[in-house]
């Protein structure tokens, strides 16, 4: 079986600083990978640099293999095709990650008929709209009909997560990319999001690549874990044996700070 | 949020109120403009009455200096005004949107070179450079005055719409286009320019409020439309000898200039409300 996404010595860099160096994973479809460690320490880049959308300044080296394409150096045209097909991105404020302007059910239509031009079956009028509908459905929102005609700031943050995983979906992709999707979100509207991230990686087989700094959430959601400190792979492994047994002492602390939150939470209620 | 639900009443009324405001005063110019064509009281170089007559109800706003009906020429003005205004703020619009969408996607070197650039071009007076380009076309009438007008506003929306493209770009939204394969010129149709476009609308209402009056300012230095078009420009020139003895040659064209200026940017303020969901009160 051939991964989905290998990443082999990849490094960043912005002009001679190195952000990323000499990363290297391998996620098969329907496996569950973490990529965990605090905020500048790549985590995002990474997933980026693996989709060939870095910013301008930023350049990437090694390699990046993408359902069988080298992303580094390829052309964006290239690029383009095997975006919105092999992968797609859940970002983590979904407020920003949605068009303010665009009803939301057009902006899951967008992707959509995208996707089934590409598939060679295009879809329009009432069957594009019976599709977005169903694919609201598929992410639990409550009324689709009435959603689909919303504008973004008249949902609920947890909606809106919602929306954009069901535009992530849209695509069909193989791989989901999952960069902090709860990190905007409260406690409660987090369990259901990761419960439906899940489930969706279940249901359709995808790959998952789930980017956070909360390790009880990568816990519960990963079977393998990367940890990342300032662009260098510290740590990685398999989730529980990683948690119980850390071997680096920046994992250490990384949990040590996620115990010592635990108690102050429990201790509070 | 919910303080906007407080006063969401209120505000809706305002916006409301803008909207119709400005709908009622440009759609007074258009409506005279339109009538110019059917219709006019007289003949507009005819010398229909006595010389500077004061209102009677022959001559509602009274003759100019050669005896010519001042109510015609104001109507004339509103026509000539409005092809002015559409056309300069049309012309500025597709080249400067299409400069500063350029330079926001441009390299950073090029953007930089075209940035300094609008910078110099803006540093200049708009009159300024439009009368450059008339004087450097070889006749002055009043399509040379309307691209002339077009070139000296292309340089402000090229930076307004670079700055705000820009702004669009580093969107996650954008980002978030891409990595669903999204191609840029659509991108750029659906996500950028409707998201820069309530700003960029009422810049343009001020751009065509001020076209309208460089308008009246080239004619008034001989550059904009040639006699007999009557611009308001002109009539207030023709007026400018005789403006004690028949003030109402000048007040009529300042007032019919300064109600299309203020009726344009009510209508633009009143339509950002409409279009922008977010603005608007639920």
């Amino acid at each position: 079986m051939t991964a989905i996404l290998t990443l082999e010595n990849l490094s960043v860099s912005a002009g001679s600083k190195l952000l990323v160096s000499n990363l290297s994973l391998s996620l098969n479809r329907g496996e569950r990978l973490g990529l965990i460690g605090e905020s500048g320490s790549g985590k995002s880049l990474t997933s980026l640099a693996a989709t060939g959308l870095l910013p301008a300044g930023l350049t990437a080296s090694g390699s990046a293999i993408l359902a069988g394409t080298q992303v580094i150096g390829a052309a964006d045209r290239e690029l383009n095709q095997l975006r919105g097909t092999a992968v797609a991105i859940v970002f983590q404020e979904p407020l920003t990650a949605l068009d303010p302007l665009m009803r939301v059910g057009k902006q899951v239509a967008e992707p959509l008929a995208r996707r089934a031009q590409r598939d060679g079956a295009p879809l329009s009028g009432p069957a594009l709209d019976k599709a977005v509908l169903a694919l609201l459905d598929e992410v639990a929102l409550p009324d689709p009909q009435r959603i689909a005609k919303s504008y973004p700031h008249e949902l609920s943050g947890g909606q809106r997560q919602r929306i954009a995983i069901a535009m992530a979906l849209a695509c069909k992709p193989d791989l989901l990319i999952a960069d902090e999707p709860t990190t905007a979100l409260d406690v409660t509207t987090q369990a259901e999001i990761l419960n439906l991230l899940d489930r969706l990686v279940r249901d359709r087989n995808m790959a998952l690549l789930f980017i956070s700094h909360d390790l009880p959430v990568v816990a519960n959601t990963v079977e393998r874990v990367v940890v990342l400190r300032q662009g260098e792979t510290v740590e990685a492994g398999n989730v529980a044996e990683v948690f119980r047994n850390p071997r680096h002492d920046y994992t250490k602390s990384l949990l040590t700070a996620a115990r010592r939150l635990d108690h102050a939470m429990e201790g509070r209620a | 949020m919910s303080s906007a639900t407080m006063t969401a009443p209120r505000e809706q009324k305002r916006h409301s109120l803008i909207l119709w405001a400005g709908l009622v005063l440009v759609g007074l110019h258009i409506a005279i403009a339109l009538l110019t064509f059917v219709w006019l009281p007289y003949d507009p170089t005819a010398m229909a009455g006595g010389r500077l007559e004061g209102p009677s109800l022959l001559h509602w706003l009274g003759t100019d200096r050669l005896g010519r009906d001042l109510l015609t020429q104001m109507m004339i003005g509103s026509r000539i005004a409005l092809i002015v205004g559409i056309g300069a703020v049309a012309i500025g619009a597709a080249i400067g949107v299409t400069l500063g969408l350029l330079a926001a996607f441009a390299s950073k070197w090029l953007d930089d070179a075209l940035a300094a650039t609008l910078d110099i071009l803006i540093a200049f007076p708009t009159l300024l450079i439009a009368m450059l380009v008339v004087a450097a076309s070889d006749t002055a009438n009043l399509w040379s005055a309307i691209i002339a007008l077009g070139i000296a506003l292309s340089a402000i929306v090229a930076r307004l719409t670079r700055i705000l493209a820009k702004r669009v770009l580093v969107m996650d939204y954008i980002t978030a286009a891409r990595t669903s394969g999204s191609s840029w010129p659509k991108i750029v149709a659906i996500h950028i320019l409707p998201n820069i476009w309530p700003t960029l609308s009422v810049n343009f209402a001020l751009q065509f409020g001020l076209a309208v009056i460089a308008e009246a300012s080239l004619s008034y230095l001989g550059l904009g439309a040639p006699p007999p078009n009557a611009s308001w420009g002109r009539v207030l020139q023709e007026a400018q000898g005789t403006v004690y003895t028949a003030p109402l040659g000048a007040i009529a064209p300042g007032i019919a200039l300064v109600s299309l200026a203020i009726g344009v940017n009510l209508l633009a303020d009143g339509l950002r409300d409409t279009i922008d969901p977010t603005r608007r009160a639920r």
